[in-house]
């Protein structure tokens, strides 16, 4: 596999952030979203009688847990779907794939730029709503999430679920023609996975460090088939004119 | 043939409704949590304020439009291609200077003022090939782009790639920069074969400035210089940048939003973007696409610039004056190449050379004076007192012409030879392709 040069994805994510930075629906996404995720949690925690029993204690924290694991699975996807549309809706495809860049080096940078916001997010969302578990829920519900198989599960499952979910908005938008279509459908086939992670966060299979280390290591095998995927998806012919290339004798297929 | 009637359609400005795919994929989404929440736990609060929250994710996401802003009308006008060439003109040819070595940005503006006033004529470029195109073909299912196409391009030479709209001209500059393949036959640009696997190696040799300046808007024109800067992994991104804005006089405008500008001041940055990595091609596709007289004449002479430091440069265009007054040779193509060379010989070959004579009255006899003069291989009445003497030396029959007038008593008002524009060229083969479809 020919060597990605790093250089041209940092101008890809650098170039990203920075349109980021001057859209207002990215911002609102990434604004909202996770204020939405952070207030909801603390209300329904907070909220709990102290007279709750420990199965609904747990349940109500496993129902936390999913929530937190929402953010990264859906705000990359909204994200990534603007990345191939963005840039064919503004004209900017074309020049861009002129250049020297590899579609995997492409790929990467678009990636990067969706994931990177998606996981500060998380993490800092799931930080705020901890401490103020810590310092304001009842002693039962500290109990419950206070935790390690919580944490790492938080701090593994997080990057993992964004990258995939980074996939799947960009594959989609590789295809669609509608950015709007294409963020719809890359936050609904991201959901799947999250049922993955929530057979955890209700207890269906005990939380263990041990339990969130296989989920996560499934993840992993799950985020390079996506990746393998997306890559190939990437055609320059494709995406300029909307078809494969017809190549008379011979089928050609590289990374370039 | 220049059609009787252009038609533009106008596009609807604004947020496009929700379609029923739309209302499916969030009914899906939201049905999709319901049952993943009731399913796995039961606790009815979350559920429904992960319901809540769907629902409301979903309405923001309608609120603000998309995460693209509405197109505005001037973006919609700026995708749009010319339809048909405006202009036409008088012509000369070039001869002259061999190609001089290669041009970095910093020397284009110093080259400017020279290189467009010298009105030299220019030789064909004698030098390697930069461009050699071999029985090329390009298919898109049924439907041909164009077909058993063959030429070259010398290094330092401008090469003007003309046709009608369809004719496959822009899929030429796709095939070329590695965009799209080729369905048969080869091509090699700056020596290096086209195909995929060498498509990195000659993307950084060669710049390519679409018809759609394709800017991020949203972004300043600096920062979309060094976006770009960073795509070739070239160093010095600020003394580049700075270099390529000086040459198209955009110096200070680098902190503007592309969204700002003008659509000539973008058709400027977009060169300044193909400046930036020194290419040894550059293909230009409809670079005057739109674009006022002045911010044209601007074009023309950063093209006069780059051309005189060697260069090469493929250009296609609509305007024929253009490329008459700015190429070396032409190729006109109509999906398949209808004929190549530079634009005397294209006359030469097209049109046979001729006098035009007007006279104060209609001559009594014209057969009678014009069939005994020597050099004269045949004549016509084109409008009254008005003649068209074929002859394949119209500077030594002329005399001959104008002593046989006098002498059958005809007052000459004008004799002149016979001008063939490249637009004549142009109608002339493309006229042929359309009564052959017709």
């Amino acid at each position: 596999m020919t060597k990605v040069n790093m250089t041209r994805v940092r101008a890809v994510v650098r170039k990203e952030f920075r349109e980021y930075r001057r859209n207002k629906f990215i911002l609102y996404s990434m604004a909202t979203l996770p204020l939405i995720f952070l207030i909801v949690p603390l209300a329904t925690i907070l909220n709990l009688p102290t007279s709750t029993p420990i199965a609904g204690v747990k349940g109500a924290v496993g129902s936390v847990l999913l929530l937190m694991l929402v953010i990264p699975d859906v705000l990359p996807a909204t994200i990534a779907a603007y990345s191939v549309i963005g840039e064919r809706d503004q004209g900017t495809l074309e020049p861009l794939l002129t250049t020297p860049i590899r579609r995997d080096e492409f790929v990467l940078g678009k990636a990067i730029a969706s994931v990177l916001p998606a996981i500060a997010m998380s993490y800092l969302v799931f930080a705020v709503v901890v401490l103020s578990l810590r310092v304001g829920a009842t002693p039962e519900v500290v109990h419950v999430m206070w935790q390690p198989a919580w944490f790492v599960a938080e701090i593994l499952f997080v990057p993992l679920l964004a990258t995939w979910s980074t996939w799947v908005g960009t594959a989609i938008s590789a295809r669609s023609s509608d950015v709007r279509i294409s963020q719809q459908l890359g936050t609904l086939a991201s959901l799947p996975v999250l049922a993955l992670t929530s057979l955890m966060s209700f207890q269906v299979i005990k939380p263990t460090v041990a339990v969130a280390l296989i989920i996560a290591g499934f993840l992993v095998v799950i985020d390079v088939g996506a990746w393998r995927v997306v890559s190939r998806m990437f055609d320059r012919e494709r995406l300029i004119t909307g078809k494969k290339a017809q190549v008379a004798g011979s089928s050609q297929a590289s990374t370039h | 043939m220049k059609p009787q009637w252009f038609v533009r359609r106008r596009i609807g400005v604004g947020v496009r409704p929700i379609t029923w795919q739309g209302w499916a994929t969030s009914g899906g989404a939201v049905a999709l949590i319901v049952v993943a929440l009731v399913v796995l736990h039961g606790h009815a609060v979350a559920n429904v304020l992960v319901v809540a929250i769907a629902v409301a994710y979903l309405g923001v996401a309608y609120a603000t439009g998309g995460a693209h802003r509405p197109a505005t009308q001037s973006d919609l006008d700026e995708r749009l291609p010319e339809t048909f060439a405006e202009q036409s003109g008088r012509f000369g040819s070039r001869d002259g200077e061999p190609a001089a070595p290669r041009l970095t940005v910093t020397d284009i503006h110093e080259r400017l003022a020279p290189a467009a006033s010298t009105g030299d004529t220019l030789a064909t470029p004698t030098g390697p090939l930069a461009i050699d195109v071999r029985h090329l073909t390009k298919k898109f299912g049924e439907r041909t782009a164009f077909n058993d196409v063959s030429f070259d391009v010398r290094q330092g030479e401008v090469f003007g790639f003309l046709g009608p709209n369809g004719a496959g001209k822009t899929t030429m500059v796709r095939t070329l920069s590695t965009l799209i393949q080729a369905t048969s036959g080869s091509a090699s640009v700056a020596g290096i074969a086209v195909c995929e696997e060498n498509g990195v190696e000659i993307r950084q040799r060669i710049s390519v400035m679409p018809e759609v300046p394709g800017l991020y808007s949203r972004l300043s024109v600096n920062d979309n210089l060094e976006f770009f800067v960073g795509l070739y992994a070239l160093g010095d991104a600020k003394g580049r940048i700075a270099r390529a804005l000086h040459a198209v006089n955009l110096s200070t405008r680098s902190n503007d939003l592309c969204a700002s500008l003008s659509k000539g001041l973008r058709q400027r940055v977009s060169i300044a973007r193909a400046l930036l990595s020194d290419p040894e091609i550059i293909f230009l596709d409809e670079p005057t696409s739109g674009l006022d007289p002045v911010a044209t004449r601007e074009v023309s002479e950063l093209i006069e610039g780059l051309r005189s430091r060697g260069v090469t440069i493929f250009l296609t265009t609509h305007r024929l004056e253009e490329a008459e007054h700015l190429c070396d040779r032409v190729a006109i193509l109509n999906t398949t190449l209808r004929i190549v060379g530079r634009t005397s010989d294209l006359r030469q070959q097209l049109f046979q050379r001729s006098l035009l004579v007007a006279t104060l009255r209609p001559l009594d006899h014209p057969e009678m004076v014009f069939a005994s003069i020597v050099g004269v291989d045949s004549w016509k009445t084109t409008a009254e007192a008005s003649y068209e003497l074929m002859t394949p030396d119209p500077r030594a029959a002329a005399p001959e012409i104008v002593r046989a007038l006098v002498h059958a008593g005809a007052d000459v008002v004008s004799i002149a030879e016979s001008q063939h524009s490249l637009e004549d060229v142009y109608l002339q083969l493309v006229g042929e392709d359309a009564e052959v479809a017709s």
